[in-house]
């Protein structure tokens, strides 16, 4: 679903692009042996290289070339055998080098698509336009001094992939639906942690407006947004932003602009006169990257299964709903943990403990999948006493509380707390031969036509044997015993 | 003794060998020449503690009998290789106090093949420029004069303080960088042999950066055959420099076979420019004949696309530069003047730190590369570039090697060409076209002019043959029979 601003003047239609810059998942940096590990101590992984020390050269990491080449198949886009370095030069304090070396003209990765899942279960296109490999710069901090800037170099020349789209999305959320989906392709792939908090991801988010069927409107682009939230947040305020001066007479100015959180609000960092002239040139440091189609298919060979086929698969095979799946297959985490809870076992029934109460006390009580005290082959032995008739579904939810907060196994709490459930007919009969007698006047009631009533006996035969009666046994007894 | 010095490096290490006499006394011999060619100021840094430890270590090393190619001889480094521990300037004040540590990959074969170190020697800054006027350390001195005449001249560049050094027998031999012709045109200026191998074949790493798709290290020294025997323990691939080529560094020495019968030498019409010299163009035709006689063939060819070279390198070198020097900030390492602001500290950083000739290349590289500019300049420059390596390769598929002169004329005198850079850049018009084609040249002294100055020719060779290179320039040096020596007016 497309976001409309009406305006005084009709309708307007949102255009959105995203420049996603991913870390990726290698030991060392893209074109040094320093490692690239997040968290280290200010300027303790900085080799002479990302010092950019006189004399110094960069080498290819090789490992960060795969996993470029992993990620763009994972975005069903063309690999280039061909691709080339270039310098993007400027200043800054955190920019050793003075330039930054990055992919201009010849990227690595060239078009893709990816499907996005929205709300209501159904997907659109997005389209890619090219993915590239690129250093990162180093930090300046400026709270650690009144008057001076310091600066660490541990993120200077970390491995980055930038994924550009295409100007495809119309709405906040079909943005963040795809920032979502890219950030699970990725991880299904191990090329990024997609971490945003600690900046393995970050957006520069493109915005535009124009009224439905005109041409695309002048963009700004709003940098390094760093939480699905703000950018939302982002996207809606600039929209309105545009249609208010597109409405009252004005242009918009293509420029930079930076999103304030605290404030709500974005604010002009640089026009596009103001822009930096890159100077973009072929690295002479480095030859073009060149590789062959059996590098290509060494790769393709090791990929995994991702999330859309997944979701097709547990769709077709598994036959899930389309809802089920898609909230299923989002995190790798979640699809193998699904996966092995269902192994052999009703994957409907597993996808609704999964989706129900697993995700349910996940979230009552703020935890990851990774820290939840019911493992995968735990919750497997529950949905097991359910369906061999040991418990009923209304205690295993009893049990499965009491799993998660001891992390104990499912048959241990049902035998100590004597939760088995009665199957054995002549302790149902006299349970049930008490109830009728201590409630004859609804057994009079039921017998002169008031069925409903039946829900009320079935409650009272449970009550009396704590919920432990087996439903089926007592419906088969009860029933006869009222009408006769 | 005799004056040790004199010795050429195979001299030495035949000597050496046999004990005639130590590698202490023979650095000593050298720092003693070192210290006595103070006018001369080839050197920025000099370290005979650490040459007579080194020697010390050497002797140590040959008594066990673990002698490398280069046991016991004393070598000066180009300021511009990075040397563990020893200050390193690229002649530039924006380097001030820049010690490094590590050592370039050349300079730590050169040691693992047992030379010693005598000291850092004097560049253009950066080496940037033609004449060794460009140093933030002062000029270097030819110690050619004249015949008759006190004045100084240079000794050429951007290589001047290895050209002067090897040239006034205060070192054997000296690493010198080449990028449009810095190692051929000092060497000719100071009646030396320059060999520039082909780019790839020596590792930059460590290499203070001037224009990297050009840089290339090589030996510098007074006959082919040290030239020969010191590129052997400096070439060889380096994972560290990816343009560094992955080859067999063959035996160049035994490539001094003396016999170039059958060999077709080229001589491109092309660099028959207007205002060549007679004594040059008549030094050439000598070359030419020497060849013949040696049993060469010679050949005519055609490098049309000649003329472009000059202009395109100084489009695509000054780019390269205006990159390469981008991380001299002030920020890590070397000068910094502090500003009001971090735009103001990098203003006033590189306005402080970088010398004209520096901040013109800068600034002609800014340009070249910037929006708008770049297609018309820096893109048409490296279609020139591809078309003046596809006139070498088209005329070697009928020549070995091509003859030409080195440098237009002989060793000038300081601030004569120091208003247009312009004529300057003339200086280079026969070493860049090799240099923007990426093959190996020597340059040989043949001659001296009528003033008494020495003069060299060229010789440029098939990419990854500088065995040939060496074979045509050891029969060229036979036959020209170079001996001549400036006066040591320096010891005063």
């Amino acid at each position: 679903m497309g976001m409309i601003i009406q305006g005084a003047t009709g309708d307007w239609e949102v255009v959105i692009g995203l420049e996603i810059h991913a870390q990726v998942t290698s030991k060392s940096k893209l074109f040094s042996g320093a490692s690239a590990a997040y968290g280290a101590e200010p300027n303790s992984q900085v080799s002479f290289v990302d010092a950019a020390m006189p004399g110094m050269l960069p080498v290819i990491n090789e490992m960060a070339v795969e996993q470029a080449v992993r990620t763009g198949l994972g975005l069903n886009a063309k690999i280039n055998k061909f691709s080339v370095f270039d310098r993007k030069n400027y200043f800054y304090a955190d920019l050793p080098q003075g330039y930054q070396i990055s992919q201009f003209l010849q990227p690595i990765v060239g078009e893709g698509k990816i499907l996005i899942d929205l709300k209501d279960g159904e997907t659109r296109e997005i389209g890619i336009t090219r993915l590239h490999l690129e250093q990162d710069a180093g930090k300046s901090l400026h709270d650690q001094h009144p008057s001076q800037t310091f600066v660490d170099l541990n993120r200077s020349g970390v491995p980055l992939m930038e994924i550009v789209s295409e100007p495809d999305m119309r709405s906040p959320e079909e943005a963040a639906a795809y920032v979502k989906k890219i950030r699970s392709i990725v991880r299904y792939l191990g090329t990024c942690d997609g971490n945003m908090e600690e900046g393995s991801m970050r957006a520069d988010v493109n915005v535009s407006v124009r009224k439905p069927g005109d041409e695309f409107g002048t963009r700004c682009e709003m940098k390094n947004i760093n939480s699905v939230r703000f950018m939302q947040q982002a996207i809606i305020y600039e929209a309105n932003r545009q249609v208010d001066i597109l409405e009252a007479g004005g242009t918009v100015d293509q420029e930079t602009r930076l999103y304030d959180p605290d404030k709500g609000e974005t604010r002009s960092m640089r026009s596009k006169e103001e822009a930096h002239d890159y100077r973009y040139f072929p690295d002479p440091d480095l030859l073009p990257l060149e590789f062959d189609d059996a590098f290509i298919k060494r790769i393709s060979e090791t990929l995994p299964e991702l999330p859309d086929d997944k979701k097709a698969r547990f769709i077709d095979e598994l036959g899930l709903s389309a809802y089920d799946a898609g909230v299923l297959v989002a995190e790798k985490e979640v699809a193998d943990y699904f996966e092995a809870v269902a192994k052999g076992r009703d994957a409907k029934l597993a996808a609704n403990w999964v989706i129900g109460e697993l995700f349910g006390n996940l979230n009552r009580t703020g935890k990851g999948l990774s820290e939840s005290p019911v493992k995968a082959n735990a919750l497997g032995e529950l949905i097991d006493l359910i369906k061999d008739g040991t418990i009923s579904n209304r205690i295993a939810k009893e049990v499965f509380e009491e799993m998660f907060d001891t992390g104990k196994a499912a048959a241990d709490i049902v035998e100590e707390k004597g939760l088995k459930q009665v199957s054995d007919t002549g302790a149902i009969e006299a349970a049930i031969d008490e109830v009728i007698a201590a409630n004859p006047d609804k057994v009079a009631e039921y017998r002169s036509g008031k069925d409903k009533l039946f829900g009320f006996f079935m409650g009272q035969v449970m009550k009396a044997t704590q919920g432990k009666a087996n439903p089926g046994v007592v419906t088969k007894i009860l029933k006869p015993k009222l009408d006769s | 003794m005799s004056d040790l010095t004199k010795l050429t490096i195979a001299a030495a290490r035949d000597g050496l060998a046999k004990g005639d006499f130590s590698s202490r006394e023979l650095t000593a011999a050298h720092i003693t020449a070192m210290a006595a060619s103070k006018p001369l100021n080839a050197y920025i840094t000099e370290t005979p503690e650490q040459a007579v430890d080194a020697a010390t270590a050497s002797d140590a090393r040959r008594a066990k009998g673990e002698a490398g190619k280069l046991e016991g001889i004393p070598l000066a480094i180009k300021d511009l290789f990075c040397t563990k521990g020893v200050l390193t300037t690229a002649a530039s004040h924006i380097l001030d106090g820049f010690t490094p540590h590590y050592e370039s990959t050349v300079t730590a074969k050169l040691w693992d093949a047992g030379a010693v170190m005598l000291g850092k020697v004097n560049l253009d800054e950066f080496a940037m420029g033609s004449s060794n006027e460009t140093s933030f350390y002062g000029n270097v001195v030819n110690p050619w004069r004249r015949d008759g005449d006190d004045s100084a001249l240079v000794p050429g560049g951007s290589s001047g303080g290895s050209a002067s050094a090897v040239a006034s027998f205060s070192a054997m031999g000296a690493t010198g960088t080449d990028t449009g012709g810095s190692i051929r045109q000092p060497a000719a200026f100071t009646g030396i042999v320059g060999m520039k191998p082909t780019y790839g074949r020596c590792s930059r790493w460590g290499v203070v950066a001037f224009a990297s798709s050009l840089d290339q290290p090589g030996p510098m020294a007074r006959t082919v055959r040290d030239t020969a025997i010191m590129l052997e323990s400096m070439a060889g691939f380096d994972a560290k420099d990816s343009t560094s080529v992955n080859m067999p560094v063959p035996n160049f020495e035994g490539a001094l076979t003396g016999d170039i019968k059958g060999l077709r030498i080229g001589i491109p019409k092309e660099y028959r420019i207007d205002g060549l010299s007679d004594e040059i163009d008549a030094l050439w035709q000598q070359g030419i004949d020497w060849l013949k006689e040696a049993g060469a063939e010679i050949v005519e060819i055609s490098l049309p696309h000649t003329k472009y070279a000059l202009p395109a390198y100084y489009i695509i070198a000054p780019a390269e530069a205006s990159s390469n020097l981008a991380r001299y900030d002030g920020v890590r390492f070397g000068l910094r003047v502090e500003g009001k602001d971090l735009n103001d500290m990098y203003a006033s950083t590189r306005a402080e730190g970088f010398g004209a000739e520096v901040k013109r290349r800068l600034l002609i590289g800014t340009y070249a590369l910037s929006a708008g500019y770049y297609d018309a300049y820096y893109l048409k420059a490296q279609k020139v570039r591809a078309r003046i390596a596809e006139d070498f390769k088209q005329a070697y598929l009928n020549v070995d090697a091509i003859l030409t002169p080195t440098a237009p004329s002989a060793a000038f005198g300081f601030g004569e060409k120091g208003d247009d850079p312009l004529e300057m850049y003339l200086n280079d018009v026969f070493t860049v076209p090799a240099s923007l084609a990426g093959l190996p040249g020597i340059s040989v002294p043949a001659g001296l002019s009528k003033e008494g100055l020495p003069l060299g020719l060229q010789l440029l060779g098939k990419p990854f043959d500088e065995e040939t290179v060496f074979r045509v320039g050891g029969v060229l040096e036979e036959a020209a029979g170079f001996t001549a020596t400036p006066t040591d007016w320096w010891r005063g």
